[in-house]
């Protein structure tokens, strides 16, 4: 069936088809759609789920993570400060191997206080132990949730499907929703391997000395690593039931590429525009779109930036005294590389400034125009 | 005095055998947390009037009755004093521990 939603309840559709069993959440803007969308399919029975109304962010997951622990297939939705507010609970479920799947609409960190769109807020929770898929369109939305979940609940990780606030959250497009049998049959009930039951009484998650921590922790970082062979393997199965193939990068015209932007989010469909136009001007450009940040593709990025002579990635974040949080770790995994491009990070489109085509044709000048990158990054599109 | 099984501290040679989960899979028993205690409860049977308020109000369960009258586990019990606290015939005394 088709229909055209706002990004938002993609996300709540993505929930419903997965038949989750408990949602608690605490609105935020703008997110808030993506909960008032789920209550109501929760009050008109179109979805069998326990709705758990909260008094803060950091009560939705400690409520998730009890109901994950009981065996309940388990959704939430946050931003921002409502993410930051849950960070502690946030190592809870993945230390707890807990398969929460949580939307989080990227909106900027206050102050100054914003609701417009940067990723500042789900990277700063990048070594908390969850998985973080970026999207960049609502179609994708609604199939990551699938995928993710199925993901989630096979390694015993929490997911995280992130989207750009406004620029998807509020935007409208066609979504092909999955039907309901399908995606029972590539999604089967949740069935964890140990859980909260007075049939087998259990403490879970109490003190642990140091035994035993460490190797929970070598265990989560075991599983960790064989995460991204599963999203190649269930985005394949994935793409046989429905059509579409979710990976962990999605290429555009890298091939042959002399130069590539390396984007994620919806910036990611700007730069193919300026990919076309550069081409039509002879400029062998392409795009690499990063669709999984953890686990890090490491594979993927080398293989899709071994052929190509220069790179800029375009973070729509900041860590503060370093450079951009994708720059950073792109560099990283390309370091020792025999093969790797000379590698440039730009910056733009903070607190929910435009990313546009023109950006993204100047940053593709100033790429070019360079030998190699200085330590300085460069600032698209700040007024100075 | 209520007689447990011995049980012994899990320790896990290998992460192999291990749960992916800090999960509890035996028992605590083997932590003698009496070990804790620098005050221990010590009751005047005489004085005692059965009433069963310590027995209730033992936070470690520490406390059982035993031909009526209340008996304390010193194994477990780690000298918090609310037994002491509780009973309306004060008939229980908090003592200095001594080696």
């Amino acid at each position: 069936m088709k229909k055209v939603m706002m990004g938002n309840h993609a996300l709540s559709y993505g929930a419903m088809l997965a038949r989750s069993q408990v949602i608690a959440a605490y609105p935020i803007t703008p997110q808030t759609q993506v909960v008032e969308l789920l209550s109501e399919m929760c009050a008109s029975k179109a979805l069998d789920a326990k709705f758990i109304k909260v008094e803060s962010e950091h009560s939705a997951m400690a409520a998730c993570l009890g109901a994950s622990l009981a065996g309940a297939r388990t959704f939430t939705a946050t931003s921002a400060q409502g993410l930051a507010l849950m960070h502690e609970l946030l190592h809870w479920a993945s230390g707890g191997r807990q398969p929460v799947v949580m939307g989080n609409i990227n909106r900027a960190m206050a102050p100054g206080w914003s609701i417009w769109t940067d990723q500042n807020d789900s990277l700063s929770q990048r070594d908390t132990g969850w998985l973080q898929f970026y999207c960049a369109s609502n179609q994708e939305v609604v199939d990551t949730v699938i995928q993710a979940f199925k993901i989630s609940e096979r390694f015993m990780i929490p997911s995280m499907v992130i989207l750009d606030a406004f620029a998807l959250s509020h935007t409208y497009e066609v979504v092909e929703l999955p039907d309901q049998d399908k995606v029972d049959a590539y999604l089967p009930k949740f069935n964890p391997p140990f859980r909260l039951t007075p049939k087998e009484p259990h403490a879970f998650n109490a003190l642990t000395s140091p035994d035993h921590y460490f190797e929970l922790r070598y265990k989560l970082q075991k599983d960790m690593e064989k995460v991204p062979a599963a999203i190649e393997e269930t985005g394949k199965e994935y793409e046989k039931a429905f059509g579409r193939y979710l990976g962990q990068v999605e290429e555009y015209h890298c091939d042959d590429a002399d130069f590539v932007f390396v984007t994620s989010g919806t910036a990611g469909y700007t730069a193919r525009v300026a990919v076309d136009e550069l081409r039509k001007q002879g400029i062998k450009a392409g795009n690499l779109r990063m669709k999984v940040f953890r686990p890090f593709p490491f594979a993927k990025v080398r293989e899709a930036l071994a052929k190509v002579p220069k790179a800029a990635v375009v973070d729509r974040n900041c860590s503060y005294g370093h450079h951009g949080i994708f720059y950073q770790e792109i560099k990283s995994a390309l370091y020792g590389e025999a093969k790797a491009p000379a590698l440039f990070g730009y910056i733009t489109g903070l607190g929910g400034r435009d990313i546009t085509v023109e950006m993204f044709r100047e940053i593709a000048k100033d790429t070019l125009s360079k030998p190699r990158p200085s330590e300085e990054i460069g600032w698209i599109g700040v007024k100075r | 005095m209520k007689k447990f099984k011995p049980t012994k501290k899990i320790v896990f040679a290998s992460e192999k055998e291990m749960p992916m989960t800090p999960m509890s899979l035996g028992s605590m028993l083997y932590n003698l947390t009496g070990a804790w205690r620098n005050i221990k409860p010590v009751i005047d049977k005489a004085a005692c009037i059965q009433c069963g308020i310590c027995w209730k109000y033992c936070p470690d369960t520490s406390i059982y009755i035993e031909d009526e009258f209340p008996v304390i586990d010193y194994d477990y019990c780690k000298g918090c004093g609310i037994c002491a606290e509780e009973c309306p015939s004060k008939c229980i005394a908090m003592v200095e521990e001594e080696k």
